[in-house]
């Protein structure tokens, strides 16, 4: 193959991986084999094969797509065409900087007011205080906000079992193991001295948690943040799924994983347009249910929303989605931080609604209550319920 | 010459051939297959249920008049149902008869009566197995479908084999592939699947076909029924994958669709008959809920 050409590859590679094409040289070097095997003035077959070994997502399709064809058009007609340097990565495209500036100032204002102070030595008066325990969130000073979010990461989040289809070796088991007798038994000539037994494994359900961050659960944003961030690293980062939404749905999983709370909390401001804006539950779930749910509700998994229930959007929507959901989880747990209140009844049109196909409905609004979640989190039952939990008080 | 005939001329030639036995695919899909083969990597084929993954390694299979050996993937499947396991009872019966014969007095050769068990006799082959045996006289094609309901556990092992295709049995030895499996790896996407796999691979996302390509399908498929109809149907199907559904119908719920509507004699689309058989199209209650009321106006639309 003509030197150029490849020196060419290599640069394409090159551009690629600048875009966020995790593209290895291996990769290239199978392209550069393929090409000798294709038409190579066919570009529809040099741009298929391109694609067949330098994408492994659908989602890379459209942007391998443009950058292909910016990439060749420079590159192929020699270099008459004074381009840029390289194609714009999607990072430059204004309207995600224009995005950013938006959440940025956002994030600015739910954050304001919290001030950085570290109150390791006061710790434990706070945590064994009835009176910090039960504070509502909405009312903390900014030094109890820093101590609660210091106690949260330090809660321990464990999902419950559920039993896999593998099976290993358990001496109280109550099958019997004949791989493992027969193994031995061939050690004794023949005789199987040993009743080998084995028993289902079991696995730690996946969790996935959806909150509301719009206008009137504002006040609770950053801490249902810091509360998805302490138990997206307690479970185990592999099984928990987070998302939060307002007027759209944002998944902001990736972006809590980072290690640092300050900085995840930033970040996931930042892929959140919706700090203080409308609700539409029904909508957000929606979307969930269609473009989510067969990916992340594998395994009998756990999801878990946290909202008020104010909906501006339209209420037999909410129904229709929740009930799509629950019919499609192991369990679904609804969060709403005025049902430790005194006196609160869930009248509002959306909590109506959504009511029936809820599990369990658990406050959200102290540190004891996000106690009591931990702990139902842990011990759910490993049956599929069928009827809902009397609501909590 | 590892595989004489198992193999395309060009792009064109693996499109044609395809297209002789019934399988309209893209240009991106005839080149992706042409290179897999051409190349002895995996195809790596993802899209929607319902665009035709599982049916590129059938007709693959007929276009190389070579064995199919599938490897259907599940929750909980291990090297024990992918690879191979020891059959137990076989053993337990051959050891008993061993030694209820040897306490007879006829002693015939060994007295360990475990000796010999652990053979090919007492082999069960699972597909991965059968894959890589020597039986074969050409290189059999091996489907592993739906690998995104496996466990992350097997992918690890299927890595692995990928890359030298042999497996080792610690009572037998290593077996090694005569004739490299061509392999086919689907996936419904309902878990994303290491890239460190995909990149051994070519890899290619069916989409929905285009009009034309789905009314060339349902011609080839479902024979004999009305060309007007064949028309309504892809059109109207086109229409739906446009709405907001749970699950939109691939072409597998398109040819289903056609066939049943054959059978009801229908000549054209009209409300009523779609209305009724709008359980063939869409797999969930809320979706069918939805589409009666709206199926008219969709209807509309699609064929004026």
């Amino acid at each position: 193959m003509a030197s150029p050409f490849l020196a060419n590859l290599l640069l394409f590679g090159r551009t690629l991986r600048r875009a966020g094409f995790p593209v290895s040289h291996s990769q290239t070097l199978d392209l550069a084999r393929a090409l000798e095997l294709v038409d190579i003035g066919d570009r529809e077959q040099v741009f298929h094969a391109a694609r067949g070994f330098l994408v492994s997502r659908r989602e890379e399709l459209a942007l391998f797509a443009l950058l292909f064809d910016r990439f060749w058009r420079k590159h192929s007609i020699g270099d008459s065409a004074p381009g840029r340097k390289a194609p714009p990565a999607p990072r430059h495209d204004p309207e995600a900087i224009q995005r950013f500036r938006d959440v940025s100032y956002l994030s600015a204002r739910a954050g304001a007011g919290d001030t950085e102070i570290e109150l390791r030595d006061r710790s434990q008066t706070y945590s064994d205080d009835e009176v910090f325990q039960h504070k509502d969130f909405s009312r903390m000073s900014a030094e109890e906000l820093a101590e609660l979010r210091r106690l949260i990461l330090e809660m321990r989040w464990r999902a419950s079992l559920r039993r896999t289809r593998r099976w290993s070796e358990d001496r109280g088991g109550s099958r019997v193991y004949l791989r493992r007798m027969l193994r031995d038994a061939a050690k004794h000539g023949g005789a199987p001295l040993h009743l080998a037994r084995r028993s289902p494994k079991t696995k730690r359900r996946p969790v996935v948690l959806l909150a509301d961050v719009s206008g009137s659960m504002e006040k609770y944003a950053r801490i249902i943040l810091q509360f998805f961030y302490g138990a997206l690293h307690g479970l185990g980062a592999g099984d928990v799924e987070c998302f939060v939404f307002g007027t759209r749905l944002t998944r902001i999983t990736s972006s809590l994983r980072i290690r640092n709370v300050d900085r995840a909390l930033e970040d996931a401001a930042g892929e959140i347009l919706d700090w203080s804006g409308g609700t539409r539950i029904g909508e957000s779930l929606g979307i969930f249910n269609r473009h989510w749910a067969r990916r992340v509700l594998r395994r009998g998994a756990v999801v878990v929303i946290v909202s008020d229930g104010w909906e501006r959007g339209d209420v037999a929507d909410l129904g229709r989605e929740i009930r799509h959901l629950h019919h499609r989880c192991h369990r679904l747990i609804w969060l709403n931080p005025h049902v430790g209140r005194p006196g609160y009844e869930p009248l509002v049109e959306g909590m109506v609604a959504a009511l029936p196909y809820i599990d369990d409905f658990l406050p959200i609004h102290n540190l004891q209550s996000l106690r009591a979640l931990a702990d139902a989190l842990a011990s759910l039952p490993s049956r599929k319920s069928i009827r809902r939990l009397p609501a909590a008080r | 010459m590892p595989r004489p005939e198992a193999r395309f001329e060009s792009v064109e030639a693996a499109g044609e051939k395809l297209a002789s036995l019934d399988y309209i695919a893209d240009d991106g899909l005839a080149t992706g297959l042409f290179l897999a083969v051409e190349m002895g990597k995996p195809l790596f084929l993802e899209g929607e249920p319902g665009v035709g993954k599982t049916e590129v390694a059938k007709v693959l299979a007929r276009a190389f008049d070579t064995p199919l050996i599938r490897l259907q993937c599940y929750e909980g499947l291990d090297i024990n149902h992918a690879v191979y396991e020891w059959n137990y009872p076989r053993q337990l019966l051959a050891i008993q008869a061993r030694s209820t014969g040897s306490q007879g007095g006829s002693r015939t050769g060994s007295d360990n009566p475990t000796q010999d068990i652990f053979t090919e006799e007492f082999l069960l082959k699972r597909p991965l197995l059968q894959a890589i045996d020597r039986s074969h006289d050409s290189a059999p094609i091996l489907l592993i479908d739906e690998l995104d309901r496996a466990d992350e556990e097997f992918e690890s092992f299927l890595l692995e084999l990928l890359s030298d295709f042999q497996v080792t049995i610690p009572e037998i030895g290593t077996l090694q592939a005569e004739h490299r499996p061509i392999i086919i790896i689907t996936s419904n996407r309902t878990r994303e699947i290491h890239d460190a796999l995909k990149r051994r691979c070519v890899y290619h996302w069916i989409d929905y076909p285009s009009i034309e390509k789905e009314l060339e399908i349902v011609r080839r498929k479902v024979p004999g029924l009305e060309d007007e109809l064949s028309r309504e149907i892809v059109a109207f199907v086109q229409r739906l994958r446009d709405q907001d559904l749970y699950k939109l119908p691939g072409v597998a719920e398109t040819l289903d669709w056609a066939a049943a509507l054959g059978h009801l004699d229908a000549v054209r689309l009209d409300p009523e008959v779609v209305v009724s058989t709008l359980g063939l199209l869409l797999k969930y209650q809320d979706d069918v809920d939805k589409l009666k009321v709206e199926a008219p106006s969709i209807l509309k639309e699609a064929i004026g």
